[in-house]
């Protein structure tokens, strides 16, 4: 498709940019400003985080799937937190819990999928030089850097990291008294959750204004690929919720540090009464929570995002509905500011309020409702093409589906009563949330690994990873639902010793158990795949997938700057996929109406005359300005 | 760094798809989230305020002098702003300073605010009441001295006449964010006032 750059100046910008070329190594590749390379730093931390986010959750699990089991073979890792009888620490078991679901949540599936690929994708999509400021976003990845160098220590102190779940509701959080998980622990996971809110901001700030004033000639925001759509919405809600947190984790840091009472009302330890009086621990809820279901959505739309584009890209179709899919995603939005009570309605709250968010929380099914039928309706009577990237997107709605079904039920406030804090939530959202988040970030990295490393992934071992995956997940969260509804409480060290969980689903639970090792397992396989296709992988050919975005018009390995000579600029929307008519079946964004003749509806031959005004407009270049 | 940030800062083309010089977008999303974050102080600050228990005490009338400080800044501030579309080097260097020690002046105050609450047994741990008071004008100030921060940069800016007619971004981000900082102090003022 190089044969339709448009162009007439690509030798004196070619010379502009020569100028950006000579940098050192560390300007390269460590404090680089070039988008691409944050995102593979990005990319690589968040890959590092989830083994290790992992990996704690498969050492809970032994403990769940067979409780008081000797784990004298974990010591040199763990040292002291296997006590003398070989047992695992209950305390490091709370922290265990707590660490899975702080990393997983903001290191793994904000800054891993949010930080990599709006990094990298958002420029070459919209066909911008780089970020609207290269500077603040590689600070926005070195404070991410610092918060995981803080929270990575707060692992190896010797009261170990923070305990009380990653929700961190006071007074557990806000006394150093409380437990062992709340002394120097939790200061530090205070510490770094407010770097890593800096760093979020820093990013999001960027990625919005970048969407927003770099767009290329002729992209308006009816042409902008699903991707974009959803990075941009989520930063939007990465930048409404954050200073929430921040708020929140500011209140609770005086509330520990400096004696004062927002959240922390008559408490009484060892029989001591503590001076605070006046504090209400609700209030953290509220101010949590006002970040915490947005953050659900920050979480998972990127990861929609993705996968919209690359399912119409393997079904070889349009997608469909791409305004009802823009609608829903604001939808989603939208709501995620209004149902955040919906996580306490066990908080003693008025009824009525209740039922005014279960009343808003339902709605939430409908816009979900429309985007899985979207992507069912684009799979339908498509040419697909089973590539590993497109597995894992099937693999998402399959997930997205079974786990907003339970969605449902637990938005009623009257069923919620019964299923808080039960493992029915933790399957619900492992789902929903969890598993088809990191099904999107998976489908990413196979999608766009040729674009990032200019090298194929091997296919048989990406679809032997697919299948033990997704089978995986099943095998573990599905038996989960069950354990739930019979009313085992979440964050529970063994269940051994209470009469309505002794002797009942110890089986199952030692399935699930099993069910997660293996998953965990075949994870390796990805890992492996990844390392062993930098090194050795296929060189990619320009457009692998034979996709419409601008990313693959540009050089197999983009310099700084991405594009050789002049942006291209976008005549189309990015879904022209399978036109009758066409040669190929694929039409890129950049290929003027005026080209293809033969397959232009009636109005798009009309549109052949705003090519002109099109290519007249400003280029909009970021490195053609004089400095 | 500084190579990158006057490279962004000299786009003066005519726009089509770029709407806005990006910086300013960048200080513009910022402010949201700014707002945000008070918009958090300040509801935490009601609901608990309706759960009852609340200290009452009076709001030091210091800090009705230093909303009035705090204005005049903002006025020094468009004065600087209409100093340097004027090309008059000299009025935008004396508007920029003044605006400079106004908003000192202003931070003293604040301090001295605190003092009196101290003297009316109002502390900063006790009751939240009396925190929300602590953590309003000290969350405000912190902010402030951001914007001097902005201010000394400016001045900087102008005296190596980086600022004029024709290059109008950095000042016009010094003068909306400190404008911000003001209509932020006076949303606090009268929501304190209001709310007590």
């Amino acid at each position: 498709m190089s044969t339709v750059t448009t162009n007439s100046a690509t030798v004196a910008h070619a010379v502009e940019q020569d100028h950006h070329e000579p940098q050192s190594f560390w300007r390269t590749y460590i404090f680089s400003e070039d988008h691409k390379t944050i995102a593979k730093q990005y990319l690589i931390s968040g890959i590092f985080w989830s083994i290790i986010g992992i990996g704690m959750s498969v050492v809970f699990r032994l403990q769940l799937g067979f409780p008081g089991m000797k784990l004298e073979f974990l010591r040199p890792i763990l040292g002291s937190w296997i006590n003398e009888t070989g047992k695992l620490d209950p305390n490091f078991y709370l922290a265990l819990v707590t660490m899975h679901g702080t990393i997983m949540v903001f290191f793994v599936l904000t800054a891993g999928l949010s930080g990599t690929f709006s990094n990298f994708l958002i420029p070459l999509q919209i066909g911008a030089r780089d970020m609207a400021s290269g500077f603040l976003n590689m600070l926005s990845y070195w404070f991410f850097f610092l918060a995981s160098v803080i929270m990575f220590s707060s692992i190896f102190i010797e009261t170990g990291p923070a305990a009380g779940g990653w929700v961190i509701y006071p007074p557990l959080s806000a006394l150093p008294q409380a437990h062992k998980g709340s002394e120097l622990g939790m200061t530090l996971w205070l510490i770094s959750m407010a770097l890593f809110i800096v760093s979020q901001l820093l990013g999001g700030i960027n990625y919005i204004t970048t969407v927003i004033n770099l767009r290329t000639r002729g992209m308006s925001f009816s042409k902008l690929p699903l991707t974009i759509w959803a990075f941009l919405l989520t930063a939007i809600l990465g930048l409404i919720s954050f200073p929430v947190l921040l708020s929140a984790a500011l209140l609770l840091i005086f509330d520990r540090s400096f004696g004062t009472s927002f959240y922390l009302s008559e408490i009484y330890i060892k029989g001591e009464a503590l001076p605070n009086v006046g504090g209400s621990p609700i209030l953290f809820q509220h101010l949590f929570w006002f970040l915490g279901h947005p953050e659900v959505y920050i979480v998972l739309l990127p990861a929609l995002g993705m996968t919209s584009e690359i399912i119409a890209t393997n079904s070889r179709k349009p997608i469909f509905g791409y305004r009802a899919m823009i609608a829903s995603m604001m939808g989603i939005a939208f709501l995620a500011f209004i149902v955040w009570a919906h996580h306490m309605f066990v908080t003693g709250m008025n009824p009525f309020l209740g039922s005014i968010f279960m009343f808003l929380t339902l709605i939430i099914a409908v816009p979900s409702a429309v985007k899985a039928f979207n992507y069912i309706t684009t799979l339908w009577r498509g040419n697909i093409r089973f590539t590993p990237a497109m597995l894992f997107s099937i693999g998402l709605v399959s997930f997205f589906i079974s786990g907003g079904l339970t969605g449902i039920i637990l938005g009623n406030s009257a069923l919620d009563i019964q299923l808080h804090d039960t493992y029915f939530v933790v399957a619900h959202f492992h789902l929903v949330m969890g598993a088809a988040s990191a099904f999107g970030l998976l489908a990413g990295v196979y999608h766009w690994f040729p674009k990032m490393f200019g090298k194929l992934m091997d296919e048989k071992l990406g679809y032997i990873h697919f299948w033990l995956t997704f089978i995986g997940i099943y095998l573990v969260f599905f038996p989960m639902h069950y354990i739930g509804i019979a009313g085992f409480p979440r964050r529970y060290y063994a269940f051994t010793s209470y009469d309505f969980t002794k002797n009942i689903f110890a089986d199952m639970n030692s399935f699930i158990s099993l069910a997660a090792i293996f998953t965990f397992t075949a994870q390796w396989i990805f890992i492996y795949n990844f390392v062993n296709s930098l090194i050795r992988g296929k060189k990619s050919p320009q457009n692998p997938w034979k996709s419409n975005t601008l990313e693959w018009t540009a050089p197999i390995n983009p310099g700084h700057g991405n594009w050789p000579g002049e942006i291209p600029a976008v005549y189309r929307w990015p879904y022209d996929y399978s036109k009758p008519g066409a040669k190929d079946d694929f039409i890129p964004q950049n290929v003027p109406y005026s080209q293809t003749p033969e397959s232009n509806l009636p109005h798009e031959n009309e549109l052949i005359g705003l090519e002109k005004e099109i290519e007249a407009q400003n280029l909009n270049d970021q490195f053609s300005q004089p400095h | 760094m500084s190579e990158v940030i006057s490279e962004i800062s000299v786009i003066e083309e005519p726009q089509e798809t770029l709407s806005m010089n990006p910086r300013k977008f960048i200080l513009w999303l910022f402010i949201v989230s700014i707002i945000m974050l008070f918009a958090a102080m300040t509801s935490a600050y009601l609901v608990r305020r309706a759960e009852g228990n609340w200290l009452e005490y009076d709001i030091p009338s210091i800090f009705t002098y230093s909303s009035v400080v705090l204005v005049l800044s903002s006025i020094t501030m468009h004065w600087a702003y209409i100093a340097a579309k004027k090309d008059k080097f000299g009025t935008l260097k004396t508007a920029i300073t003044i605006t400079f020690v106004l908003g000192v002046i202003f931070l003293y105050m604040q301090f001295q605010g605190w003092i009196d609450l101290v003297n009316q047994n109002v502390f900063f741990v006790g009751n939240p009441a009396g925190s929300f008071m602590y953590i309003f004008t000290g969350l405000h100030g912190f902010h402030l001295i951001s914007g001097l921060v902005v201010l000394l940069v400016a001045l900087i800016a102008c005296f190596r006449l980086r600022i004029h007619a024709k290059s109008l971004n950095q000042i016009e981000i010094a003068v909306a964010y400190w404008h911000f900082l003001d209509i932020l102090w006076l949303y606090l003022f009268f929501f304190l006032v209001y709310f007590h």
